[in-house]
């Protein structure tokens, strides 16, 4: 009976929703994606992550729209997106639900300073005046870059571009935020910086967040649920600990963080550590000191 | 050989990006060269090719001051492959992509055609042999940008962020791929802030940080030692951070590779269990 | 190159920097008009000492200076293509009136240079945009010209670096005939170009996906208002316009060698 509730819980809190979505780029000859069925609660840190071409940022275009409307092509299925269905509605209603941020920091700026930047989704919704004042200072300070509002993107470093964008896009208060591949082209402290207020964002504000990433050394200690593409089908979706530990993650090819591959090689050695599996450097000094501790 | 003997650099613009750097690079040696970005990493290696020269000090290569020569005659000796493969290719076919630098270089019609074939096969881009570069997907074009390269067969190999946007598979490949040239004699050097990488490749390892070497050595000694890549922006690879963590039971320190990792804690474990 | 550095936008907290730039533009343009309307030597000397507190109270001197020397080689043309026709015309004899003329000429380009020089050293590009906008030109060509400036610098920056690696590739760009020398530009062109149609299609990405189309009537951050120092600047203007068209009209304008002749 609880079981039964639960469920039917989750799906009143699904705030996108797919049923065997399929896509085909106009002139392709394969779909880039197949058959995906995938549902993400509101609230949740999801990461997406698969080999080069598995269909991730596919997938992730249909999100907002982009896909079906800006690339055209052929989409089958079914997706839900904060309770609309994407093929019915235009690209600019589908971004005050879900905001996208892209993978190359420079190309996603085109004002001549931040705060205009970050206001801009909000003329084009043609808010009144004090309004995007309010939302755009509301949003560079949750981003820490309200000191940056006056210079233009290009002083900018890559870490701080892409937190402008991220402002961007939080200004207009969406239920969802996807990032597609953020931190591609940023050093390790800049990628931190950008994961730290992401994750903010989620456990402050209640911001779905849907990540795209290759790097899940660095992510999947934020995340509540991970998915594996791969040919453009969902090959694993589930819990970080249980995807990450599977022998298939492995056949992949993802890059399983290496603390999680340690413990796989020690369980297949006989070492139990017991408990969850580690996703992060820290998890897995926590789980060799408590076994030494045990032994002595 | 590269000498590098105390370098200045400013940019035009004013701005400094080296700052006294003194490096040498041997023959056949494995390099990785660190920072985060802004460092000076890529405006040292442009120094390798003659790209940019010294406003102060100088840059040796095979003792020819890079002054001294034109770039196309640097980089008969010196590769360079750029971190973004689209800022190289404009031709029609992958093959011409690869024959282009051959015919810069003066090199004769039938050992373009040969080298072109050779590029081709290390590369696996047989099939794509009269394709066009700009069908190919993003991690094609890289290769075929570290084919037209490889063409000429420069004794030195600079790669520039070759781990961008790679999948964990290409890396791997990548990582192969490198060794194979190193086995081959050749030098390589690459720029990346990518230490599980590096990591995994343990070569020696440059650390720059304001235009300045603020670490040289091993990869095992310069990765697993906090305060210095922190100072440089960077963390240490999961492993390290592992037996950082643990540090104040005896574990050695200097651990960077996962199969190392899994002999030590196999030891420690079976030895407690007696 | 040098010409182009003297029209680029520097930030300083000035008088004329501060004032809108539409009043600017205005001024700038009855500027012209004024040269326009003068033939004579004199009127246009003075049109041209009249801008110079202007450049300095905007603190821009050295810049000003530099897109005068960039107009030099044009204005030395016009003087001498000028100077020529009336050589020739009256009849292979050097008058003074004709001297008088060409220089005339080359100063009414220089003074044309010289405002509009004024105008975009203090006037920021997203001023100008903004401008532009609540001009009630249509919000597509605003944008176009913003974006186009903002992406100026990286753009320069990427033909840079793909020159770096067609270079690191043996590709010697100074050796050959004209021939070779502009086919070895290709390599660099057609990157750049590939470059920016994919830059330009991610950034319509972005672009929609932060709502473009939403509504016809976009609403702004910043709006320009009209300060009391701008209705001044603007009174002056147009008591500019008043003076020169009573003169013109009016009075009578002494040359130059009657001027040095002591006689009027």
């Amino acid at each position: 009976m609880r079981k039964a509730f639960r469920v039917s819980w989750k799906a009143l809190m699904a705030i996108i929703e797919t049923k065997n979505l399929t896509y085909t780029y106009p002139g392709a000859t394969r779909p880039a994606i197949k058959d995906v069925s995938i549902k993400i609660e509101k609230g949740e840190f999801t990461l997406i992550t698969g080999p080069s071409g598995c269909g991730k940022t596919t997938l992730c275009r249909c999100f907002n729209g982009l896909i079906p409307h800006f690339y055209q092509g052929e989409l089958k299925g079914e997706i839900t997106v904060a309770g609309l269905k994407v093929q019915e509605h235009p690209v600019y209603e589908l971004a005050t639900h879900v905001g996208m941020v892209f993978q190359n920091p420079e190309n996603q700026l085109f004002a001549l300073s931040v705060e205009k930047d970050v206001a801009f989704g909000l003329e084009n919704l043609g808010m009144p005046r004090d309004e995007i004042r309010k939302r755009v200072d509301w949003a560079l300070q949750l981003t820490g870059t309200y000191e940056l509002r006056e210079r233009t993107p290009t002083e900018l470093s890559g870490g701080q571009q892409q937190r402008v964008a991220i402002a961007a896009v939080l200004a207009m208060q969406p239920e969802v935020i996807v990032l597609d591949e953020p931190t591609s082209f940023l050093d390790p402290l800049g990628a931190k910086k950008i994961f730290e207020v992401i994750y903010e964002l989620n456990k402050k504000l209640g911001i779905t967040i849907v990540l795209v990433e290759h790097r899940l050394d660095l992510t999947a200690k934020y995340s509540d649920h991970i998915i594996i593409m791969d040919d453009g089908k969902v090959v694993l979706d589930g819990e970080p600990y249980e995807v990450l530990s599977s022998e298939e993650a492995r056949l992949i090819g993802v890059g399983i963080p290496k603390a999680t591959r340690l413990y796989q090689m020690l369980k297949a050695d006989g070492i139990k550590l017991g408990g969850k599996v580690p996703l992060s450097s820290e998890e897995m000094a926590e789980k060799i000191r408590e076994a030494i501790r045990r032994h002595d | 050989m590269i000498e590098v003997e105390d370098v200045h650099f400013t940019y035009p613009s004013g701005v400094e990006a080296l700052r006294g750097v003194s490096l040498t690079i041997r023959n056949g040696e494995f390099v990785a060269i660190m920072g985060e970005n802004g460092a000076g990493k890529t405006t040292l290696v442009k120094h390798f090719n003659g790209l940019l020269k010294p406003t102060k000090g100088r840059v040796l290569v095979d003792g020819v001051e890079t002054t001294k020569v034109s770039v196309a005659t640097l980089a008969r000796k010196v590769g360079f492959v750029f971190q973004n493969p689209d800022h190289q290719l404009f031709c029609e076919t992958v093959e011409e992509e690869i024959a282009f630098a051959l015919k810069n270089f003066g090199f004769s019609q039938d050992v373009i055609e040969k080298r072109v074939e050779w590029a081709l096969n290390l590369l696996g881009l047989s099939q794509y042999r009269k394709t066009s570069p700009f069908m190919l997907s993003g991690g094609e074009r890289k290769r075929v940008a570290l084919a037209s390269v490889l063409a000429w067969d420069p004794k030195i190999l600079i790669l520039d962020e070759p781990t961008i946007g790679q999948d964990y598979q290409q890396k791997e490949k990548l990582r192969q791929f490198i060794l194979q040239m190193n086995a081959q004699k050749k030098t390589v050097i690459i720029v990346t802030h990518d230490v599980e990488f590096v990591a995994e490749c343990n070569p020696r390892v440059v650390l720059m940080r304001g235009g300045k070497i603020v670490a040289d050595g091993e990869a095992r000694k310069v990765l697993t030692n906090p305060e210095i890549l922190m100072q440089a922006s960077l963390v240490p690879p999961q492993i390290a951070q592992i037996f950082i963590n643990l540090s104040d039971l005896e574990f050695p320190k200097e651990v960077i590779d996962v199969y190392e990792a899994r002999e030590i804690l196999l030891k420690t474990f079976r030895s407690r269990e007696q | 190159m040098s010409f182009f550095d003297g029209l680029r936008f520097r930030r300083v907290n000035s008088p004329i920097h501060n004032l809108d730039p539409r009043v600017k533009f205005i001024y700038a343009c009855v500027i012209f008009a004024v040269a326009i309307i003068f033939w004579q030597l004199l009127p246009l000397a003075v049109l041209f000492v009249m801008q110079i507190p202007l450049v300095l109270i905007a603190r821009v001197k050295r810049e000003w200076i530099r897109s005068m020397k960039g107009a030099a080689f044009l204005a030395s043309i016009i003087f001498l293509t000028n100077f020529i026709f009336s050589f020739i015309s009256s009849g292979y004899v050097v008058t003074f009136v004709a001297l008088e003329y060409a220089l005339a000429m080359t100063l009414r380009f220089l003074v044309l240079v010289g405002s509009f020089s004024i105008f975009f050293l203090t006037t920021s590009p997203d001023h100008l945009g903004l401008a532009l906008e609540q001009s009630k030109v249509p919000y597509e060509f605003c944008f176009a010209f913003t974006t186009a400036v903002r992406f100026v610098p990286v753009l320069a920056e990427e033909a840079q670096t793909i020159m770096d690696a067609q270079k690191a590739r043996g590709l010697e760009l100074e050796k050959g005939n004209f021939l070779k020398r502009v086919r070895n530009y290709i390599p660099i062109l057609i990157p750049l170009i590939i470059s920016a149609i994919r830059r330009s299609l991610e950034l319509a990405e972005a672009m929609e996906s932060r709502a473009w189309g939403a509504t016809k009537k976009r609403t702004n951050l910043y709006v320009l208002k009209l300060r009391y120092e701008d209705y001044l600047f603007a009174a002056i203007t147009v008591g500019i316009l008043a003076l020169a068209i009573f003169v013109r009209l009016y009075l009578y304008i002494p040359r130059l060698e009657e001027l040095l002749a002591g006689t009027v």
